[in-house]
């Protein structure tokens, strides 16, 4: 990101004034008009929407828009007062760590392992086999879901074959955040590889030989070579998803929170859209939306500045 | 190179009893991957009596038949909002194609306030708006229940410009450079040297947005309220997911023959559904292997 910003322009050596203005526009409006429909893009639907938020702080009336009666921190009070937007923090937070916990030293040991591979024909056979999940959409992925861990499901009927209750795994409260993080793993696991992947590539081969001529042993190699390899790509990405711990998936969980209800199935996200687009209260929902996005910039800054203590580059230099 | 295995003559052979280890775990991870898609085809071609054998599961299809398919396409449902989709895709991954690559060649270029605007693209990745902002200011642009609702407030998506303007980096300067001194403008340079040029990173970013088109459906839940209108992934939700009968879907039998189990019509829609996705996989497989974008992500 920080990438030296080297101009190509040919300059003549003699100095001269810098070209006004004026000068700059008639010279660059061509490049500026390609630019346009993008710029406008980012100011119409991401930075407005980011000024949108000051309805948090109104009695926000849909006849009055954006210029509703201020009524200071009201939405945030009657917020906390709610027992239901606490559960949906809480149902964030633990399957947000749940999916952290148990997804993310998944896509590390499969790398680890494709990368042991010595026949690239079989290599990348499986590679593409395992990408192909995080390319199908979260509808048709949960419709697979249901179809082997539903009522007429896999599941289901092996446990019927044997004389146990069918467990009907996608319908029960109690199973739900492991069904989430099972997903989670199944769909991203395979595609989270890639950037490992390149990493482990990156090492310098020699270093292995050299290890290797010197003794040391295959466990040895991964210990001290290929595990701080990708020790810096890895403290990246735990940190991009740090600053995620709100957002536990919205798509997905959107797709299953009606089969088990509110209770076990609301998270953030899901909460701010059925309060505001379903139920019409648009400050409140905002507030709750609001909350979200500070507190995820304040982890992701935080994890930064963390990964820096420790001596790692991270994601903001 | 040799022709398949690169074993370096330092490297030890793997152990019988590691090398065992890793082909069962890797064979059940292939299960584990392609499994839900077998059961998903093999359902939508099942008969009422497969599916009655087999107490709703079935994985070998005894008596297959086709006319899960005929039902969906028969109702004007599901046919319509393959057209909706596919229309979204095209004019969605065009329109993405063109304004990232405008804005991600401009940013790659010596250009008045460059500093500042990259600054304008960058932090626009930090700060995603939420679903509330994001819904009123839809409603009040009046885009509410319009086609251009589910593309023009998704239209760029901050990785793929990144990916793209560092693509854009590393084209040499000088080569740009000649072309100005031989008196071509930006807009020629782009057109006739850098586009040419790019053709595997436009592919790549079109494949990625296409997919993305293909796939969303939150959009189309947050804004279209007439149902008529609806993508395929929007009645897929509605039909298989959440179980509500699809209007004008009926069951069609053959003459003589028991019409299909919902079941198998519900998943014909799944299968339908993911067809366009694996018809394009083998395409973004290629760029990936050619690691277009591994390179773009250290960057």
């Amino acid at each position: 990101m920080s990438r030296a910003i080297t101009f190509s322009r040919a300059r003549p050596l003699a100095a001269r004034a810098e070209p006004s203005l004026i000068q700059r526009l008639k010279r660059d409006w061509v490049l500026l008009a390609l630019m346009a429909p993008g710029l406008a893009f980012l100011v119409i639907f991401v930075y407005l929407p980011n000024l949108g938020n000051v309805i948090a702080f109104q009695a926000y009336l849909p006849f009055l828009g954006f210029s509703s009666p201020f009524v200071g921190f009201e939405n945030f009070r009657q917020l906390f007062a709610a027992p239901a937007f606490w559960s949906a923090v809480s149902n964030t937070v633990v399957i947000s760590a749940m999916q952290l916990i148990l997804y993310f030293p998944v896509p590390v040991i499969l790398a680890l392992m494709l990368s042991g591979l010595v026949n690239n024909n079989v290599r990348r056979i499986i590679q593409s086999i395992v990408y192909l999940p995080h390319f199908i959409s979260w509808v048709i992925i949960v419709a697979l879901f249901q179809q082997i861990f539903g009522g007429a499901g896999l599941v289901d009927h092996f446990a019927r074959a044997i004389g146990l209750p069918a467990p009907s795994i996608t319908n029960s409260p109690e199973w739900f955040k492991w069904l989430m993080t099972v997903q989670v793993i199944w769909k991203e696991a395979g595609w989270g590889t890639i950037i490992y992947l390149a990493a482990l590539l990156a090492i310098d081969a020699d270093l292995y030989e050299a290890a290797a001529v010197d003794g040391a042993t295959a466990l040895r190699r991964l210990w001290h070579i290929t595990l701080p390899g990708i020790l810096g790509v890895t403290v990246l990405l735990l940190i991009l998803r740090l600053g995620n711990i709100l957002s536990a998936g919205f798509e997905q969980i959107l797709l299953q929170r009606n089969a088990v209800g509110p209770q076990a199935g609301e998270i953030l996200d899901t909460y701010v859209y059925f309060q505001g687009i379903s139920a019409g209260q648009y400050a409140m929902a905002a507030a709750a939306g609001l909350i979200k996005a500070v507190v995820g910039l304040a982890l992701i800054l935080g994890a930064n500045k963390l990964a820096h203590r420790l001596g790692q580059p991270g994601l903001i230099s | 190179m040799s022709s398949r295995t690169a074993r370096p003559p330092w490297m030890e052979r793997p152990s019988p009893a590691y090398t065992t280890a890793r082909v069962f775990v890797f064979g059940m991870i292939l299960i584990a991957v392609l499994y839900p898609f077998v059961s998903v085809l093999s359902t939508s071609l099942a008969s009422q009596q497969d599916v009655d054998e087999g107490g709703g599961m079935v994985l070998v299809p005894l008596h297959p038949s086709i006319e899960a398919y005929t039902s969906i396409f028969q109702g004007g449902v599901v046919s319509r909002a393959i057209m909706v989709s596919i229309g979204i895709t095209l004019i969605g991954t065009l329109l993405s194609l063109a304004v990232t690559t405008g804005l991600a060649y401009g940013l790659s270029r010596p250009v008045l306030w460059r500093k500042q605007l990259l600054m304008l693209a960058l932090l626009s990745l930090l700060f995603q708006p939420g679903i509330i902002p994001s819904y009123l200011v839809v409603k009040q642009l009046g885009l509410l229940n319009s086609y251009a609702s589910l593309i023009l407030p998704v239209m760029l998506n901050g990785f793929n410009l990144v990916v793209m303007r560092q693509f854009f980096m590393e084209i040499p300067h000088e080569l740009i450079d000649s072309a100005r001194i031989d008196g071509a403008g930006e807009l020629r340079i782009l057109l006739q040297l850098v586009l040419p040029l790019s053709g595997a990173i436009l592919a790549v970013i079109a494949l990625l947005y296409a997919v993305f088109y293909w796939n969303a459906f939150f959009q189309a839940l947050l804004y279209l309220q007439d149902s008529s209108m609806w993508p395929l992934q929007l009645v897929l939700r509605q039909y298989v997911i959440q179980g509500s009968p699809l209007p004008g879907v009926t069951a069609y039998a053959a003459p003589g023959g028991s019409p299909p189990p919902t079941q198998s019509i519900q998943m014909a829609v799944v299968v339908v559904a993911t067809i366009p996705i694996l018809v394009v996989y083998p395409f973004l497989q290629k760029y990936f292997s050619k690691g277009v974008l591994t390179g773009a992500i250290k960057g």
